[in-house]
């Protein structure tokens, strides 16, 4: 067996180490499933070999935003191979969020669009077939009648007076947080400190929605057992989740369904969403016959759910030293047409904030906002990545606006053992002046004696 | 024209577990009469390696090889409740959780070989190759193969544990946002060196330093996959990816990979990483949750590398060619003739 390995630096933090006693842990064991996945004999979801299994494919929103006049499926049933098409009336619970299972409310998204949809891709027919070509002809033969409504694309825009509103169950194009418009974090006084301060840099960061861009798209293939439950093998991040929301969609005891999963080609996020088993579920039930559901590439990259797109405000109280002694951050989520996980996310970033660092006085505002496109949801680096971005993005220019060294500014500012953070826990465990004097080392960047010495476990150099 | 060359920098932190927690996840261990111990769990494996992690994590607790663990996950019906694969929990919550359920299925195996061998179970230890032994005397010891047959069939006792972790919720404080989000941090930091062709706009990483403390490295190669994999998506990040390459205007969304670029092996930079351990005092063996916060320091490091390279300033992700272009021609514009 032969693999690349990193160094371990085992210096750094050398009295906290337990030893090294361990037989197992810590030593190189092959990957389980590597011999199965390059030799293709891995079992992912869509290798179940169903009899008789049926497709179903989606008829979507052709608009951005629209008022659905007419639904005509007769088309489609006029297919060869069509078994069934389903609507929102066909689906028992039909509108659902996914984090009501930790208590997130309201229900704010139809599994099938009802009287509107809300952005382009909605799904608003779930046509089942005996071939995935029947089932994408059916699909395609469905014709919906619009009345378009103004949609609104920007996060800003969205949140003006007067804008167009997105999504009728929250009511307001926000999310609402125990009575507030965005999630806060209020520590210290940060318009004191802008007052104190040397200087004050404001910048703004942008990003825009990404894909996870797993090699295996979400999909599920439901089989009916002889007992009437369901068995749904599913390419799920979590199967009790998915389990456990299907369920109330479907109205059903929990134990009528069985989630089989645990081998996924690449999830990054893509696939904590419940959007392919609770439809598949309701086909499987009404043909009586397994049915496969599996995005294809366009509707993983236009429909599933990407990392959101954000926008981050970043104001920065910075004395002639470096230290910075207030960060105010507005944060704008771009969750799209529906909650997902958003609402979820967005506390993150507010719980990340003001990133690795102390400082004294932090003022955040964290909107999760409503917009006319593909609901985002979880990504890797969910709620941090972007906010990472512009975080050190900022660094760098204040480093460049005061001349000082970039490595430098940040050891000055680095969160250590004991500080009191902004949501108010005491940092333990810190690391961040390690890993950056060893990355300096291993570039060679050159850091002057009383900046080697600094240390996260004491306060030394401060 | 010319090609000009840039480093930036970038430090970050990244928490371990679901924000908030309230995210439990169980493990069921047991022998069969072979001496296999089966962990059972729902656990998703995305090709991340948590099978092998839960493998690992219970052949050390049990003190025997990883040949005798086999992982079963993830059936809702035979396995116990996991909250998913998201939020770098997987190697904390799960690997907590195996630790938990194979030290009572150790506790058991050593009682039963301490009624075999006619000892005190605190006499007893584990030699790590398959038998258990009386401390201090070799030849008085039992491989776990007979030790699971006498158990079972002489002492009517199964081998078998128990095991959850939970990080109970935490509500934040609606007015301040006081709040216990996390069980621990993961550091890292990027120094990046890339080129700039001020004619094409397109940016080349050439080399990513990269620390990361990830409390321990369980495995050191999977860790090993796990940084450099997560570097090159924060590479991807930077200079590729987006569903809408002109947000928040709609059109001109790619619906394939020939229209949504990622880096192609001639793409990658050299990476030299270097990997630190501050145990987690919570981490199963000292592990923190690293694979989310991989991708994040190279994104931030190469737009302030370009910055260092050209004097453009991109604060609009992706980094595209365009971009790099519009800046060039605005610092042009701004230049006195």
């Amino acid at each position: 067996m032969t693999y690349r390995l990193a160094p371990i630096d085992t210096g750094a933090f050398v009295a906290e180490r337990d030893g090294d006693h361990h037989t197992v842990i810590g030593s190189v064991v092959r990957r389980s499933d590597a011999r199965g996945h390059v030799t293709g004999r891995t079992e992912f979801f869509e290798d179940v070999a169903a009899p008789r299994l049926a497709h179903l494919k989606m008829h979507r929103s052709a608009r951005h935003h629209a008022r659905i006049t007419d639904v005509d499926v007769s088309g489609a049933l006029a297919v060869p191979g069509v078994l069934r098409v389903l609507t929102h009336a066909d689906v028992p619970n039909n509108v659902y969020t996914v984090l009501k299972l930790i208590g997130v409310e309201p229900d704010d998204e139809p599994v099938l669009a009802v009287d509107k949809v809300r952005y382009l891709g909605e799904p608003i027919c779930a046509v089942v077939a005996e071939t995935e070509a029947a089932a994408l002809e059916g699909a395609a033969a469905i014709e919906v009648g619009y009345e378009d409504l103004p949609p609104v694309f920007d996060v800003e825009e969205a949140l003006k007076e007067g804008a167009p509103l997105v999504n009728e169950y929250q009511g307001q194009n926000y999310f609402v947080y125990e009575g507030h418009h965005c999630r806060r974090i209020r520590f210290g006084d940060v318009e004191k400190a802008f007052g104190q301060a040397d200087h004050v840099f404001e910048w703004r960061y942008q990003s825009s929605p990404i894909e996870q861009a797993p090699v295996e798209t979400t999909g599920c293939v439901v089989v009916p057992q002889a007992d009437g439950r369901l068995r749904i093998h599913s390419d799920t991040q979590a199967c009790f989740f998915t389990l456990d929301n299907t369920a109330l969609i479907l109205g059903v005891p929990f134990n009528k369904l069985r989630i089989v999963g645990g081998t996924v080609g690449g999830g990054f996020g893509g696939k904590v969403d419940v959007v392919v088993e609770p439809i598949a579920c309701v086909a499987a039930m009404a043909v009586d016959r397994p049915v496969k559901f599996v995005y294809d590439r366009a509707e993983e990259m236009q429909v599933s759910s990407p990392r959101a797109a954000e926008r981050i405000v970043i104001k920065d109280a910075v004395m002639d030293d470096g230290r910075i002694i207030g960060r105010k951050v507005t944060l704008y989520v771009d969750a799209g047409a529906y909650a997902r996980h958003s609402p979820y996310g967005t506390t993150k970033a507010a719980a990340h904030l003001p990133g690795p660092y102390t400082i004294p006085n932090v003022w955040a505002d964290c909107h999760c906002v409503f917009t006319n496109r593909t609901p985002s949801s979880a990504m890797r680096g969910f709620g941090v990545t972007i906010a990472d971005f512009a975080l050190e993005s900022q660094m760098d220019r204040i480093a460049r606006a005061l001349d000082m060294d970039p490595l430098q500014l940040r050891l000055i500012n680095a969160y250590r053992d004991g500080d009191l953070k902004a949501h108010r826990k005491i940092a333990e465990g810190t690391a961040l002046v390690e890993v950056i004097q060893k990355a300096a080392e291993l570039a060679g960047h050159e850091l002057p004696e009383a900046y080697r010495r600094m240390s996260s476990t004491t306060r030394e150099g401060l | 024209m010319a090609k000009l060359r840039g480093r930036g920098h970038a430090s970050v932190n990244y928490p371990t577990g679901m924000n908030l927690g309230g995210d439990p996840s169980q493990a069921l261990i047991h022998a069969t009469t072979t001496g296999t111990f089966v962990v059972s769990l729902s656990s998703v494996d995305l090709g991340q390696g948590i099978k092998t992690i839960a493998a690992q994590c219970a052949a050390e607790t049990l003190g025997l090889p990883i040949g005798n663990v086999l992982v079963d996950t993830a059936d809702t019906d035979t396995g116990p409740h996991c909250m998913g694969t998201f939020a770098s929990r997987g190697s904390h919550r799960v690997g907590n959780a195996v630790i938990m359920a194979a030290a009572e299925a150790r506790g058991v195996m050593l009682e039963v070989a301490a009624e075999e061998l006619e000892v005190d179970a605190a006499d007893l230890e584990t030699d790590g190759t398959g038998f258990i032994m009386v401390k201090g005397a070799q030849d008085r010891r039992i491989h776990v193969t007979d030790l699971a047959l006498a158990a079972h069939f002489k002492h009517g006792r199964t081998i078998s544990g128990r095991g959850v972790y939970l990080k109970e919720p935490s509500a934040p404080v609606p007015e301040t946002g006081e709040m216990d989000p996390d069980s621990c941090q993961a550091h890292a930091c990027t120094v990046a060196v890339v080129e700039v062709d001020d004619e094409t706009g397109v940016v080349e990483v050439l080399e990513l330093f990269n620390t990361y403390e990830v409390g321990r490295a369980l495995n050191p190669a999977m860790a090993t996959q796990q940084v450099e994999g997560g570097a090159w998506m924060g590479v991807s990040h930077a200079l590729f990816e987006t569903t809408e390459p002109y947000y928040p205007v709609r059109d001109h969304g790619p619906r394939d990979f020939a229209g949504y670029l990622m880096p192609g092996p001639a793409d990658l930079p050299i990476q030299h990483s270097l990997l630190l351990e501050r145990p987690a005092a919570n981490g199963p063996y000292g592990a923190k949750g690293i694979g989310e916060m991989t991708a994040n320091a190279p994104i931030p490091a190469i737009a302030n590398a370009i910055f260092d390279a050209c004097g453009v300033r991109l604060t609009s992700m992706p980094f595209t060619p365009e971009r790099v272009l519009r800046g060039l021609d605005a610092l042009r514009m701004e230049e006195p003739c």
